[in-house]
């Protein structure tokens, strides 16, 4: 009853004198109505951000929807005989501190209302007598029924930081010239939905560039994640059968990959399988082949290198991860099939795989987000050749890779973020599909 | 029908061998490389012809070119403060909405599922130049700047832990709290000494992050070389115009790397079964 009444508005028409001033001087309705630490603290607050805002936000807010525009200047000092230079202005910077100045006020609107809300809520509280917390309680109540504030302020301060105003700040780019091309590196300004426009566009370079690495994404996630998981459930099915021998060892060889670091084992295959690398000195030494294996120069090869490569680096996780399920598939399932003459291949398609992808389905669709994003694979194997002369995307690139090369190589800030928010759309597609499905499998009753 | 069975029976152990070798080759060559007293990564055959320990010797004495001794002493030490900050990061995130019902619960899990659907690094060219403007893009600073890159928002991977304080009974608490236990004593006295498997597996897992990550670390140091990581030294030593001399250098440190990983997964391996089996069975 009471928590309905206390709304902003409410505090604002209904509140007493003491409720009212806190919309200005705020913390008043907790310094004058029993909470008086409380209260100096928020109004420490207000105080240090109308200083922050005086001395350098609303410049800072003034300058975001023009990003500067005096670039450095040759000025000559007239007294030291001598050219200097004036510092210009940085737009990367203006755009920073413009968004950190953002989230600084977002914050500050949300302990705004927050506090207006708890003056408020003292002055009810007082007015039907019920007993207001004193600053002792409140401290205890941080280790009791507030302890999600003590233990979780951190980790979202490292997430706000680290996570949500870099992705705030690299989505904003995607809205701006920031690139090497035309010399925006300094000095950039906004050019709306210009990007997106040239990412998506077929007839243009950067746009054929996406629709092919798109297409080769996709086609990468699926076949990745489909041959992982059958091949890797074939294994782990011979493995696993009644009559072969030494299983552990078997087992021990395959998940021995699994600990060697991923980036190391990726180097190594990268090394091995160059032209002159061991793979084709040994095959050619042996007279098996004439010339080198073209395994990253070519295409097609590089494409089915990867895939392969990544079949060596996959196919363990898939025997340790879904080991134990296939050991509780039902044995009468199988019996009855037998009873009816199926072989051993139709028992796996008819009764195994429909089994294991009922169960393993969330799994499944992990595995193919993790696809579309896996850059170690890629990146450590190929960097994304061969490429055409003139791209900037090579043919084994996914999105995530050349994403990276867009941004850390070739300094296309604008068009990398694109195509980072353009990777979030494709996945959020998949999740969302995810999400549905796995609602509908609560729903729905147990297998057979 | 018995004759037919056997000829399956062969044929799927010289399949299993022959995948096996498949799988361990490039391992065992690694190994093999590693005690290679031939130069350069072209070889004509797959043995060494001679053997010696001197690539492991160069590889912790050498500290001119590739100072990997230094390079190990930096990780170790990220690693260390990494470990102690992520730890404590997802076990109380973990904690709180595993147990605790408060107001922004749905929101922050909604969030960190989008959070999650952005490409890690996509973030990552912002990430330094926040970094540089809080001044730690430079000198010895760059210590700190890895140790906040890697930790600081691993409250966002509370998926696992979540699952395993989600099996420990509500009735526990319940008698504590009858008891006159407050929130903070049922975190500390009552869930931590629960959840070893789950502490160990977050603990080796937040450690082993920054020895196998050499992206991040690319961008941050730059060209800083005294604060290098080990996985950028590795990355260099494959390089142009070091991969002659130093190719069998790079084997010996991968299997320096590797093997307190591979004891680190063998560990992880029992306590990942026991943490997803959960932590009071019956």
């Amino acid at each position: 009853m009471k928590e309905e009444r206390i709304t902003t508005k409410n505090a604002l028409t209904h509140g007493n004198v003491y409720t009212k001033a806190s919309a200005l001087v705020m913390g008043l309705g907790c310094i004058m109505q029993k909470q008086v630490v409380k209260g100096v603290m928020i109004l420490v607050l207000e105080a240090f951000y109308i200083v922050f805002m005086l001395r350098t936000g609303i410049g800072q807010l003034a300058a975001l929807p023009g990003l500067g525009s005096a670039g450095q200047e040759k000025v000559w000092n007239e007294a030291k005989q001598v050219y200097e230079y004036t510092a210009g202005d940085n737009s990367l910077l203006i755009l920073l501190y413009g968004i950190v100045t953002l989230f600084v006020t977002g914050g500050f609107i949300l302990l705004w209302v927050i506090q207006l809300r708890q003056a408020y809520a003292l002055q009810i509280s007082l007015e039907e007598g019920i007993h207001v917390k004193t600053l002792s309680e409140d401290i205890e109540s941080l280790l009791n029924s507030n302890l999600h504030l003590t233990l979780m302020s951190l980790p979202m301060l490292g997430i706000l930081v680290f996570s949500i105003i870099p992705l705030a700040y690299m989505i904003s780019m995607a809205f701006t010239s920031y690139s090497k091309e035309g010399d925006h590196l300094i000095l950039f300004d906004w050019i709306g939905f210009k990007n997106f426009g040239r990412v998506l566009n077929l007839g243009g370079s950067i746009g054929r560039q996406f629709w092919s690495v798109l297409a080769w994404t996709i086609v990468w996630a699926i076949v990745a994640t489909v041959l992982n998981y059958i091949l890797g459930m074939m294994l782990a099915m011979l493995i696993n059968r009644k009559e072969t021998k030494a299983k552990a060892f078997w087992r021990f060889c395959f998940v021995l990959s699994v600990a060697v670091p991923q980036f190391v084992s990726l180097l190594i295959m990268r090394t091995m399988l160059q032209q002159q690398g061991a793979v084709n000195v040994i095959l050619q030494n042996m007279g098996w082949i004439d010339s080198p294996l073209p395994f990253f120069q070519n295409a097609m090869w590089a494409r089915i290198t990867v895939i392969i490569v990544n079949l060596w680096v996959g196919i363990p996780y898939t025997i340790l991860q879904i080991t134990g399920i296939l050991q509780n598939i039902p044995g009468e399932l199988y019996e009855a099939a037998k009873m009816d003459g199926a072989g051993p291949a139709t028992i796996f398609w008819k009764i195994t795989l429909p089994y294991m992808l009922f169960v393993t389905a969330p799994y499944l669709i992990t595995q193919f987000t993790g696809n579309i994003n896996n850059f170690n694979v890629i990146y450590l194997l190929t960097k994304g050749d061969p490429t055409s002369v003139g791209d900037t995307a090579g043919k084994t690139d996914l999105l995530v890779t050349w994403l990276y090369k867009l941004t850390v190589d070739q300094q296309y800030f604008n068009i990398g973020a694109v195509i980072g928010i353009l990777t979030f759309v494709v996945l959020a597609i998949v999740a969302l599909v995810t999400y549905r499905n796995s609602a509908s499998y609560k729903n729905e009753e147990a297998f057979m | 029908m018995e004759a037919k069975k056997r000829i399956v029976n062969i044929f799927v152990h010289i399949l299993l061998a022959v995948l096996a070798f498949i799988w361990v080759t490039p391992i065992l060559w690694i190994v093999l490389t590693s005690f290679r007293a031939e130069k350069g990564s072209y070889v004509s055959t797959f043995f060494p012809k001679s053997y010696t320990l001197g690539n492991y010797v160069r590889l912790f004495t050498n500290r001119n070119v590739l100072n990997f001794p230094r390079m190990f002493g930096n990780t170790l030490v990220i690693a260390i403060f990494t470990c102690l900050i992520s730890t404590f990061f997802v076990l109380s995130v973990s904690y709180c909405l595993s147990r605790l019902r408060f107001k922004l619960r749905k929101a922050y899990m909604n969030m960190a599922m989008i959070l999650g659907l952005f490409p890690g690094f996509m973030s990552m060219v912002a990430v330094y130049y926040i970094l540089r403007a809080l001044g730690l893009a430079d000198g010895a600073m760059i210590r700190v700047a890895l140790v906040l890159v890697y930790s600081a928002t691993t409250g966002l991977q509370f998926t696992i832990a979540k699952g395993f304080f989600d099996t420990i009974p509500r009735s526990i608490d319940e008698a504590a709290i009858i008891d006159g236990a407050t929130q903070w004593q049922l975190f500390t006295r009552i869930t931590i000494p629960l959840s070893k498997p789950i502490i160990v597996y977050t603990i080796l897992t937040s450690f082993t992050a920054p020895w196998i990550d050499f992206i991040f670390a690319k961008v941050i140091c730059r060209a800083n070389s005294d604060y290098y990581t080990v996985a950028i030294g590795l990355w260099n030593m494959l390089e142009k115009e070091y991969i002659h001399e130093w190719y069998t250098s790079f084997a010996a440190g991968a299997v320096c790397v590797s093997i307190p990983i591979a004891i680190i997964f063998i560990f992880l391996q029992r306590y990942y079964v026991e943490g997803m089996a959960g932590a009071v069975k019956g």
